[in-house]
């Protein structure tokens, strides 16, 4: 999937020599939004190729980098075309261009815009000076819940296989006829594994200020034993059948073994984790999530068999 | 709690104060106001808040800065212990050196 636009100089209203030049990525998103922010202001914008990487995700890959940039800045003859020698660069572009470097081999001096593009007119009318709010990532519910649907998506992926799957083992054994145990115990199944990326992948990062710990996968137990309670309820009630012997335990441990590996995975789209850390974090986690997911799989499949 | 604020004690961050020259580039680059300057010097201020992105460590121009940069991304750590390229997930643990190369790559534009 392209979401780009082509790389090279693009002006914004009508700039001329001393409109400033503003440096992005050539994911069109990234285009889009800097257009906007400007709200009517005469600027040069720059676009280098990041592959339709956004500025962030291409800075810490490189590509997004020192060299890209000195050679967007000869490629488009920037020195004839401005009579100043300033170019912003967003501030997450930080990881990959070296303000230093860039300057040594082109003359053109970066200075670091804001994180959030909607600060750039203020940023440009105060002078290219940044309050320090604007230097700041934050990651509030607003910023969390966008982050939402991307999460579901990656579930989803798995979850369309395991699904099936677990509603049609659900038919095995048991008392009944295939399709009416299939009805049973395959949808409480479903309905179990639904419940986990619910816990994990929704619940967790709305939550996640007020979850208890600082590790993802220690944040994201609370849900997961929670829903797990929930479902468990569920089955005991209002469920048509009775559960099966080690129907109960084996969701009790799945569910939030599930819960916890999803919201362990949400550091990859928080803004503050660091690979020490989830490194550190998954040195503990992983080894406790696989034997629980194994022994949560293992019991309920034998839910299927024991009399 | 403050939030959000990551494992304590984990980032590998660390500042050469002799080196330092007290320009300030990283104070501009940091996202999370790790580093400060205090009486005409920078310092470490809050380093459980660093999520080691490395935009200080590249805008040091006397790598007085270091620190082991990187995705803080669970699954990057899965795709890498599996194996997995670059090319089959955006999301791996680049080296260094792959950085540097992706960097410094051509700029063609094959589309």
């Amino acid at each position: 999937m392209s979401y780009t636009v082509d790389p090279g100089l693009y002006a914004v209203g009508q700039p001329d020599a001393g409109s400033p030049v503003l440096v992005t990525a050539n994911y069109k998103m990234s285009f889009d939004r800097v257009r906007r922010s400007l709200d009517g202001r005469n600027a040069w914008l720059l676009v280098l190729e990041t592959d339709g990487i956004n500025v962030w995700c291409a800075a810490g890959k490189g590509s997004f980098g020192t060299n890209e940039l000195v050679l967007r800045i000869e490629g488009a003859r920037l020195e004839q075309i401005v009579s100043h020698r300033r170019v912003v660069v967003p501030q997450l572009g930080g990881p990959g261009v070296a303000a230093h470097e860039v300057k040594a081999r082109s003359g053109f001096r970066v200075t670091f815009g804001p994180v959030r593009c909607e600060d750039l007119g203020r940023f440009i009318d105060a002078g290219f000076k940044a309050a320090p709010e604007m230097r700041r990532k934050t990651f509030d519910t607003w910023e969390r819940l966008v982050l939402i649907p991307v999460e579901l998506v990656d579930a989803l992926k798995v979850a369309a296989v395991a699904v099936p799957l677990f509603f049609l083992l659900g038919g095995l054994g048991g008392p009944g006829t295939f399709w009416s145990n299939a009805l049973n115990y395959g949808l409480f199944a479903v309905v179990c594994l639904v419940g986990a990326i619910v816990a994990g992948a929704v619940l967790t990062p709305i939550l996640l200020p007020w979850l208890p710990g600082r590790a993802f996968s220690l944040k994201g137990l609370i849900p997961g034993i929670a829903m797990a309670v929930v479902l468990v309820g569920l089955r005991t009630s209002v469920w048509a059948s009775p559960p099966a012997p080690l129907e109960i335990p084996a969701w009790l441990v799945l569910v939030p073994a599930l819960s916890t590996y999803l919201a362990m995975n949400f550091t990859g789209a928080s803004t503050f984790t660091s690979l020490s850390g989830v490194k550190k974090e998954m040195r503990i986690a992983v080894p406790l999530q696989i034997p629980a997911g194994v022994a949560g799989v293992a019991l309920w499949i034998g839910s299927r068999f024991a009399s | 709690m403050r939030f959000p604020v990551y494992l304590h004690n984990v980032a590998t961050l660390a500042l050469d104060e002799d080196k330092c020259t007290g320009c300030g580039a990283c104070l501009d680059v940091c996202p999370h106001a790790v580093l400060v300057r205090h009486n005409g010097r920078v310092r470490i201020d809050d380093r459980d808040a660093c999520m080691e992105c490395g935009a200080c460590a590249t805008n040091c121009p006397v790598q007085a800065v270091t620190v082991q940069s990187g995705v803080g991304c669970a699954m990057a750590v899965i795709n890498t212990a599996l194996g997995r390229s670059s090319s089959s997930c955006c999301c791996v643990i680049e080296t260094s050196e792959q950085k540097a190369a992706n960097s410094s790559g051509s700029t063609a534009t094959p589309r």
